[in-house]
């Protein structure tokens, strides 16, 4: 009992208003739209923004505005702040971890994949000023020119998210594309989308240009055909269903997009397999440079 | 009449010397290449390393687009001949050339390349005869580079672990594949020469106007003992084409072409997880800077744009010139024009050849028309075009604007449209103002220039003071709707395999 005679209140939380982000911001649906979440034990947790294909289509201005800067930073630079990211993922891993755990991973489980999810970012942005050297090269054309090949980012690239790992496919979708120079509009798991939410905070934080890597939420059937026929999204690279599979390939022969579809699942995700060169590859382009050789 | 025209030249004594254009003022004797084509009357599809006659019982003419004269007749494949076709590369790919050491596979790939070099001048004048293009390039370019591609591909089948370091690769097994009439042998190599040397087996598909080459390259392969079925050839039109595209034997497809087909081609595999590599078309910005050593650009343009009657899907279709020098270019350009000698392929001389169809000279002749309506000025050199076959004079647009039909749609023939811009930034941004992004090339006497130019183009191919040139180590291949994936080099190779 206090001085004036009241039951001691326990202090009402601050709950957070889940947010997308968006072109370095963090937005709401233009279309003003939610859906409940609701955690595993069935508690509502907080609704969650319905990004619409207008959402999207901003997105993907914001994502091309941010590109050439991106591309243009020093491949040091660009790998400095992946490992940033990782920085921020590593001070913040018992929130995303209780995150986790609050929508349904086993707590030990949930700590395998923020660490997996950390340990990526760490092993993509180390690749940042390596993988050229790794992939372009010079050419012994049987003629007097100095020829060599190397990597272009697309530009902007379209993410389809798993729902689980929610956090860990995310990353592991996102880095390697971001890596080499591209942007990313990226679409979180429809069932667990608070932890790419939260994830977009520390983006915000990591020293990432804002537009690099956007975040939208909302459900996958109404975004999904705009992400396959938005002709400013060079590529995709998703976790899909067979039938979504057909649909994104149907949509991105229009613009002939680049899609790459990822084959993990489950524990596949947190294996030496699911991090790879060639997932830098699948999203760069390869320009051959022709010079003569003379006074 | 003889013409012999003065130019405003001054000469470093300060006197006006003369220009000749010689033009028609000495006619040349005709030189036409004599060696014989070897060619037969009646082409069957070659499947399981033997010549049957297709399932359908049905032949189409391949004609001379030079004279409209019929070369041959060609077999018309339906589905259950592509179906054979894709067995036969099946069986092979399991009991022979799937098991076989890749230092074995590329003693089979040396020796096609050089039977083909031992039969070079054969199989340039039948290129010339079935496709139009000036016998100078298929004897100096089609036919050499397509010998090239297979000695380049030969070395790699046993080193294929330095192909894509940290991970092991392996082929896909089967690969249809659909190639174009502008380079039939050389796109024959281009597609059939990684995907052997990686351990692939093929069903291939020539254009339906230039096949023959590609039956006679079929002696090589026999000559050269590869085993039955590891390539096969089936001949026809689209029907045949799409039945190779669509076939569930298939793991990989590659297709060269148009966009159009390109994207239907996508859209048919939709709901199939098979590899696919598609070069499509292109609009290339040639672009000439105020600094560019401009008698060398004016020959680049030239042979960027006239090269193979403009039948390139990289040809630098859209020039575009620095302001401040745009009328010497153009006058210079008007001059060069007049002495190119359009004609018979079949001439040593002959710069422009014929056009490769009936239908695509239609196609020229349209898109020309929609130049002038909208109000593009036209130049033509006055050269006289031969009365039978598919002839276009090289044309010269200028005063073209970038929503003009011919400064955006492919048009496949010896057209060039010169647009003019200011500063390096217009240049960029005319450049990649196109949904296409195959390849370009930049004219300039500065260095850094050049890298800045090159870093800012999205296209795959970026000729510096250069234009048209190739290589099989060099990897070509589109941005945007110029397709993906390589042809050349070790990224080419890699887009044949499987990474395990």
């Amino acid at each position: 009992m206090d001085t004036d005679g009241h039951e001691p209140m326990t202090r009402l939380p601050i709950t957070k208003t889940p947010k997308p982000y968006v072109g370095g911001a963090f937005i709401r649906s233009e279309s003003g739209r939610t859906y409940p979440l609701a955690d595993a034990r069935g508690n509502f947790f907080a609704h969650i923004p319905q990004c619409t294909r207008k959402d999207l289509r901003n997105a993907v201005e914001a994502a091309a505005k941010a590109g050439p800067g991106w591309a243009r930073r020093t491949a040091y630079n660009r790998g400095q702040i992946l490992y940033r990211l990782g920085e921020m993922l590593e001070a913040r891993r018992l929130e995303m971890i209780d995150t986790l755990v609050r929508f349904g991973v086993a707590a030990g489980a949930a700590a395998r994949e923020v660490d997996a999810a950390t340990d990526r970012l760490v092993y993509y942005a180390g690749w940042a000023d390596k993988y050229e050297q790794v992939l372009g090269n010079t050419n012994p054309v049987a003629s007097p020119h100095f020829n060599f090949t190397v990597t272009e980012p697309m530009g902007v690239i379209g993410v389809i998210a798993p729902d689980a790992p929610s956090l860990l496919g995310l990353i592991s979708l996102v880095a390697p594309i971001i890596v080499s120079g591209n942007t990313v509009v990226a679409l979180a798991s429809e069932r667990t989308p608070y932890p790419a939410v939260l994830l977009g905070e520390m983006l915000a934080t990591s020293d990432l240009p804002g537009g690099v890597v956007n975040v939208l939420t909302g459900f996958r059937k109404e975004l999904l055909p705009t992400f396959a026929t938005h002709a400013h999204l060079r590529g995709l690279s998703a976790v899909a269903t067979p039938e979504e599979r057909k649909a994104l390939r149907l949509g991105a022969a229009e613009s002939v997009k680049r899609v790459h579809f990822s084959e993990l699942t489950g524990a596949a995700w947190f294996r030496d397999e699911a991090e790879s060169l060639y997932a830098v590859r699948d999203f760069l382009e390869f320009k051959t440079t022709w010079h003569p050789i003379g006074a | 009449m003889p013409t012999l025209i003065s130019d405003q030249r001054i000469s470093r004594r300060g006197r006006a010397t003369p220009e000749l254009i010689f033009g028609d003022l000495w006619e040349f004797d005709p030189a036409p290449e004599t060696a014989d084509p070897r060619l037969q009357s009646r082409y069957d599809l070659f499947i399981d390393g033997k010549f049957v006659a297709p399932k359908t019982g049905r032949y189409f003419d391949s004609i001379n687009p030079a004279n409209e004269q019929k070369l041959a007749e060609i077999a018309l494949a339906g589905d259950s001949d592509v179906a054979a076709a894709y067995r036969a590369a099946q069986r092979a790919f399991e009991t022979t050339w799937g098991r076989m050491p890749g230092r074995e596979r590329a003693k089979y790939l040396y020796r096609i390349a050089r039977l083909l070099q031992d039969r070079a001048r054969e199989f340039a004048v039948a290129e010339t005869l079935d496709g139009g293009k000036p016998i100078k390039e298929s004897r100096d370019f089609d036919v050499p580079m397509t010998a090239a591609h297979f000695f380049y591909h030969a070395g790699w089948a046993d080193k294929l672990e330095y192909v894509a370091p940290g991970r092991r690769v392996a082929p896909l097994g089967l690969v249809g594949q659909v190639i174009p009439w502008n380079f039939p042998l050389l796109m024959l190599a281009w597609k059939v020469a990684p995907a052997l040397a990686m351990g692939n087996c093929v069903v291939l598909k020539p254009a339906e106007t230039t096949s023959i080459t590609c039956l006679k390259f079929a002696t090589i392969l026999q000559d050269a003992g590869l085993p039955p079925g590891v390539v096969n050839f089936v001949t026809g039109a689209g029907e045949t084409g799409a039945a190779v595209m669509a076939h569930p034997l298939a793991a990989k497809v590659a297709f060269t072409g148009s966009t159009e087909v390109g994207k239907a081609i996508m859209r048919s595999l939709a709901g199939t997880e098979r590899k696919m590599t598609l070069e499509l078309g292109g609009k290339a910005a040639n672009i000439v800077f105020d600094d560019a050593p401009l008698d060398q650009a004016v020959e680049g343009i030239v042979n960027g744009i006239f090269f193979n009657q403009g039948h390139v899907c990289c040809a630098g279709s859209r020039l575009l010139v620095q302001e401040s020098v745009a009328d010497r270019v153009l006058a210079k350009l008007k001059r060069r024009i007049q002495v190119l000698r359009v004609g018979d392929p079949i001439d040593k001389n002959t710069d422009i050849g014929a056009i490769n169809s009936r239908a695509q000279l239609r196609k020229i002749q349209q898109l020309v028309a929609s130049g002038v309506k909208e109000g593009a000025e036209l130049y033509q050199p006055s050269c006289s075009l031969p009365t039978k076959g598919f002839y276009f004079r090289p044309t010269l647009f200028s005063g073209v604007t970038m929503s003009h039909r011919i400064a955006r749609e492919e048009i496949f023939g010896p057209v060039l449209s010169v647009l003019t811009f200011r500063t390096v930034d217009e240049a960029i941004e005319r450049a990649n103002n196109t949904a296409y992004g195959l390849s370009a090339g930049v004219w300039t006497d500065k260095g850094s220039r050049i890298l800045k130019m090159s870093t800012a183009l999205k296209a795959g191919v970026v000729w510096a003071n250069t234009y048209n040139k190739f290589d099989p180590t060099s990897p070509f291949g589109g941005y945007k709707e110029s397709g993906f994936g390589r042809e050349g080099g070790r990224q080419g190779l890699l887009d044949y395999a499987r990474l395990v």
